[in-house]
């Protein structure tokens, strides 16, 4: 097998004393939809950010095309950044561009493209995730599902091989979060684009995922495809597939608080 | 041993400031070219020109009321004391020399600071906020030549326009005064003035004027870049950046007036 595409090694990040990331290593192969999965504060958005470069790790290494982005010298980082698109979870759209000029961007700043082909590799952008009509519109006037869209022709506008998307679905009705997974669906289909999904939307993940990768508590509990992720039977995963609630607070130390608050005797020390 | 320990945290953490502050403003420095018309980035200027609009045309009302009332009152309150001495025609000096070396850079810094350091603060802290500037970087766009240089090298232009009309409407309100309580005819005036200020005046206040525009671009994006956290670290961010450029003008201005006096003490 060729080698893969995103190779994260024993990556390390803790801010303070709260280690976030313990030691995870993860292989991403060229062409695959992986989704990584984990509840809040499992440090999976930490996770992301490190991959596409935004943040150092305290130790461990992510490769991305083989090169230690890291470790490497801004023309490479710029190179690997060309190859690579981010969606953001709040889609993170320049609010004072239209949103044709936010797909231009990239064009303008990183090409050499005359106008007219800038003008036109826009259109298709915008055509292939359904906002053709919608150029001349400002970020706050579309909807949530229109803004992610958005985002997804921003993010692919320099024809990247890999595809970064930070929770898809979040804030979105079930309809608009179907096709907002069609459209992953396809760009992987047309593009042979590589896509990294960070979410916690099961029925997406499991739409669209080649595999499954879930965090939990900072370290990589399972990678492993569909039907076997399924089939998981470790308990944290199975809390995650059924929907099990957390034990939140233990009935004791809730009383004990109300005592203390309530000023009965003999709570204090 | 607590004490000692806040005293060296919080030492660190201005150097911190200063040293991220230094390193930015190199940046802004490098990237500057780069919005130039012609030599630089195709269509960047016409961000620039925007930026001058709103830190210079639309802040000049506001500096040349400021800067009205500032020379009239100078030229009250010299008044009020020269009148004693017979020394009226002085109070043209102060004036002119006031304004063209000290309050028309001063002045008008203080507007474009309140008006637009924090806007500059506030617009970044936003972007920061809604991830733009993360996408920016993702997209391997340098943030410091796409959002900060428009707004420096537009800075660098209107600022200095603005303390020659600051300094200009100190100086004719001045007359105003002088019209008023002495008769004093403007051609009079104005020929008192000219006298009065040296080339030297007008360079010590262009060099104060470039140096607190880039004080208030960079302390004002500084801070816009170091927000954390939601949209009330963004209000933070904006009071800090009229609070800190604002101290950081007066002290250049301590500064450099000291130099000068010290260049023309010799």
């Amino acid at each position: 097998m060729a080698s893969p595409i995103i190779s994260v090694r024993d990556l390390t990040v803790s801010y303070g004393d709260h280690c976030v990331l313990d030691g995870v290593n993860l292989d991403v192969e060229r062409g695959e939809v992986l989704a990584l999965l984990g509840g809040s504060g499992s440090g999976k958005s930490t996770m992301l950010r490190h991959i596409i470069g935004l943040e150092r790790p305290d130790s461990g290494t992510v490769h991305v095309q083989g090169v230690d982005i890291n470790h490497c010298s801004a023309q490479e980082l710029k190179a690997i950044r060309r190859g690579m698109g981010v969606a953001f979870q709040g889609s993170a759209l320049f609010s004072s561009m239209s949103v044709e000029e936010n797909v231009e961007l990239p064009l303008r700043e990183l090409t050499t493209l005359a106008d007219p082909v800038i003008e036109i590799m826009t259109y298709i952008k915008l055509a292939a995730v359904g906002l053709g009509e919608a150029g001349k519109l400002m970020p706050q006037e579309l909807s949530g599902g229109m803004k992610k869209r958005a985002a997804v022709a921003r993010a692919t506008a320099l024809d990247p091989e890999i595809l970064v998307f930070d929770e898809p679905s979040a804030g979105l009705d079930p309809i608009v979060a179907a096709e907002l997974d069609e459209l992953i669906l396809f760009l992987k289909r047309v593009f042979n684009m590589t896509v990294v999904i960070v979410t916690h939307e099961m029925s997406s993940a499991f739409r669209i995922a080649d595999r499954l990768a879930m965090l939990y508590k900072g370290s990589l509990i399972a990678v492993e495809d569909k039907d076997s992720f399924q089939a998981s039977k470790d308990p944290r995963i199975r809390q995650f597939l059924d929907r099990i609630p957390e034990h939140i607070a233990d009935r004791e130390s809730v009383q004990r608080r109300l005592r203390e608050l309530a000023g009965v005797t003999g709570a204090r020390e | 041993m607590n004490v000692l320990e806040d005293i060296g945290s919080s030492v660190i953490q201005r150097l911190a400031y200063v040293g991220g502050l230094t390193i930015q403003l190199c940046s802004g420095l490098i990237a500057l070219p780069r919005v130039l018309p012609l030599v630089g980035k195709r269509g960047r200027w016409r961000a620039a020109i925007k930026q001058m609009s709103a830190i210079g045309v639309d802040a000049l009302p506001m500096v040349a009321i400021v800067a009205a009332c500032g020379g009239f009152i100078l030229a009250i309150q010299s008044a009020s004391e020269l009148k004693r001495f017979g020394a009226m025609q002085l109070v043209v000096n102060i004036v002119a020399i006031a304004f063209t070396r000290e309050l028309g850079p001063l002045l008008t810094a203080i507007v474009v600071s309140g008006r637009s350091g924090s806007a500059f603060s506030a617009e970044i802290g936003t972007m920061v906020v809604t991830e733009e500037i993360d996408a920016l970087r993702t997209m391997a766009i340098d943030p410091i030549e796409l959002v900060l240089a428009p707004k420096y090298l537009a800075a660098m232009i209107v600022v200095p326009c603005l303390t020659i009309m600051s300094s200009v409407s100190g100086i004719l309100s001045g007359a105003g005064f002088m019209y008023l309580s002495e008769n004093m005819t403007l051609a009079t005036y104005l020929r008192y003035a000219i006298e009065a200020i040296l080339l030297r005046d007008v360079v010590a206040g262009m060099l104060k004027s470039l140096v607190f525009a880039t004080i208030i671009v960079h302390v004002g994006c500084m801070e816009g870049f170091r927000v954390r956290g939601g949209p009330e670290a963004v209000g933070r961010s904006a009071t800090s950046a009229v609070v800190k450029s604002t101290l950081l003008v007066i002290f250049a201005d301590l500064f450099i007036t000291t130099m000068f006096y010290m260049m023309g003490a010799k």
